[in-house]
């Protein structure tokens, strides 16, 4: 069984502290219990996200999990926010993790809240598993003056071996089998960049990583997973 | 053996207000009286205090069962007690019966002092701001100036809500379940012809029935029954009853033949032996008047703007008298003035009456959200 929202399982797998076999990965989600919060020093993304947020900002994370990176927003820079999710289990989580969050399906858009009302809309790693990602760009843009995006590099080195052995890859960002993945829109840094420039997004800054070292050289051969800040093109 | 989660044997307690209380519908109420019902222990700093608001048919008795009464069990008994959700070893819990309600509070078939008789008619109409003030006079008298939570579903949750935003500083979470901000012309409309059939009963005699010595009792009951089929949602009740037949066979009269016209009448008949139509008619408009907006031009953002709470809402999928879609109004309104809230929507079959069920993930979230409520 594969839940409803792929974002929510893309969330609450530390990609790089251990992909987990699929199963064991529903399991997770159909426990309700809270799931542990890894030490900071253990999510370098939560680190790379957090150094672009000003303290006391308004923020919004988009499949939001079990709430671990808000809340480390708000110990780490004092945001206020909330958080979208559509999963049960993490809804829990997030309760007992502290943090604001509206259970709600973010394909469906973001009209409960109002244009301009964030300072940040972050959507951590769920991008790839959206069915409408320009509709969701739109709206993040919408509601906040920036955007926040990160997501796994399918141009990644050990991806691109694996599509030219013949198979479809399997690795530390894309824990899935092709038959179970939640990712349904996969793109590399030089697709979303083209993607930005058709559909009138600036980005701001552009941050490559391969687990917790940054990446400059190549990034779209070496990086594992890329995070983007963004505004609406003036 | 007792069992270890329950608030066990509660008594009734009762107080007595004689400065007058003046009504929203401009009406005053020279003196009366409140019965609640306490569970758990205040703390020294008065600081662990929670409210349970009732819904329409709803009492003071929430928990734990009566002396000698073991089928008396508290209405929302399986979410307040030692180890649930609501958990008495952390809450002092109280449950208190609105004014006009028929179970110890005074109300329509109480004795009206001025005439030694019972208000009947003359009971003026309550609304939900009215009362918040009763709770708040409460609240003072057990020297509780600030609520660590205020909860309802349903009526309960307008009330949770008015609390926020006529006494913010003495209310630090609501908890409103199954709610609205209002209620549709679809609500308002049931709730009409629910008071139709109880003021056109021929034994409702304007009111005053109690001097007649009889009840409305048909009205009542009827009342009851339609009211129960919106609470209940088709896919319950097609499970539960189907088409379920009596005796197995049609009788082609119209006698009950049908399992499931066999349990709304059972249902207004049980009601119609221990509520009193007049109260059921004053519930009833208190609903219908709940409106906060109303007072910001329809903004219910502004009319948020004086609230400081922070907010669990929670809705049920089936329940089409109070919707999802109402609870994301009230969503908005908080969202709107940056307040701390979060919202959950909970799969259940079983309609509008799915918050007083025991369902696992629901009592899940309530005690998460409970668990981060500081005493």
């Amino acid at each position: 069984m594969i839940a409803v929202s792929g974002a929510t399982i893309t969330r609450i797998v530390p990609y790089f502290v251990r992909p987990m076999p699929a199963a064991n990965i529903d399991l997770m989600i159909m426990t309700a219990t809270a799931a542990p919060i890894p030490p900071i020093a253990s999510r370098p993304d939560f680190a790379a996200i957090a150094a672009w947020v000003q303290p006391g900002a308004r923020v919004l994370d988009l499949g939001c999990g079990d709430g671990s990176l808000l809340r480390y927003l708000r110990d780490a820079r004092n945001i206020r926010g909330y958080g979208v999710e559509i999963d049960d289990a993490n809804v829990l989580r997030c309760l007992n993790n502290g943090v604001n969050v509206i259970q709600s399906d973010l394909e469906s858009g973001l009209s409960g809240f109002e244009s301009g009302s964030f300072d940040y809309v972050i959507l951590s790693q769920t991008l790839q598993a959206m069915k409408h990602t320009e509709g969701i760009v739109r709206e993040m843009l919408r509601v906040s003056k920036e955007g926040i995006v990160s997501f796994p590099n399918f141009g990644y080195w050990k991806n691109r071996l694996q599509v030219m052995f013949g198979h479809m890859p399997v690795s530390e960002t894309l824990p899935y089998q092709w038959f179970d993945t939640p990712n349904i829109h996969l793109c590399t840094l030089g697709d979303f960049e083209a993607f930005c420039q058709q559909h009138g997004v600036h980005i701001l800054e552009r941050r490559v990583m391969n687990g917790d070292h940054q990446v400059t050289l190549s990034p779209n051969l070496l990086g594992m997973l890329a995070f983007y800040r963004f505004e609406r093109q003036q | 053996m007792q069992d270890p989660t329950s608030v066990g044997i509660v008594t009734p307690q009762s107080v007595r207000f004689d400065v007058p209380l003046h009504l929203k519908s401009g009406a005053v109420l020279d003196s009366y009286e409140l019965v609640y019902e306490t569970y758990g222990e205040l703390n020294a700093a008065k600081s662990n205090a929670i409210l349970v608001c009732h819904a329409l048919s709803g009492n003071h008795h929430v928990a734990g069962v009566y002396a000698d009464q073991p089928k008396s069990l508290g209405w929302w008994d399986n979410m307040i007690g030692p180890g649930k959700p609501i958990d008495t070893h952390k809450f002092f819990v109280i449950g208190v019966n609105n004014l006009g309600g028929c179970h110890g509070s005074t109300g329509p078939a109480s004795i009206n002092a001025k005439t030694g008789k019972p208000y009947g008619a003359d009971f003026p109409v309550v609304t939900v701001e009215d009362w918040v003030e009763t709770q708040v006079r409460l609240a003072d008298h057990l020297g509780i100036d600030c609520f660590a939570a205020i909860m309802g579903g349903s009526l309960g949750g307008m009330q949770a809500m008015r609390w926020t935003l006529d006494f913010p500083t003495r209310v630090r979470h609501a908890l409103v379940i199954a709610a609205a901000a209002k209620l549709t012309a679809q609500n308002i409309a049931f709730n009409d012809v629910a008071r139709q059939a109880i003021i056109t009963d021929q034994d409702f005699h304007g009111g005053d029935y109690y001097s007649h010595g009889v009840v409305p009792r048909r009205g009542l009951r009827l009342a009851r029954m339609l009211g129960h089929i919106t609470y209940l949602s088709d896919d319950s009740m097609a499970a539960k009853f189907g088409r379920e037949l009596r005796n197995g066979a049609y009788g082609f009269g119209f006698d009950v033949e049908f399992e499931i016209e066999s349990y709304l009448r059972y249902q207004g008949d049980k009601f119609a032996d221990q509520f009193d139509a007049n109260s059921y008619l004053l519930m009833t408009k208190a609903l219908d008047y709940f409106d906060p907006a109303h007072e910001h031009n329809g903004d219910l953002s502004a009319a948020f703007h004086a609230a400081t709470a922070d907010f669990l809402v929670v809705s049920f999928t089936s329940d089409w008298r109070f919707s999802p879609e109402r609870s994301r109004t009230i969503i908005k309104a908080l969202l709107d003035n940056e307040l701390n809230v979060s919202y959950a929507e909970i799969t259940s079959s079983h309609g509008h009456d799915s918050f007083l069920m025991e369902d696992r993930h629901y009592h899940q979230l309530v005690r998460a959200y409970m668990d981060n409520v500081v005493t």
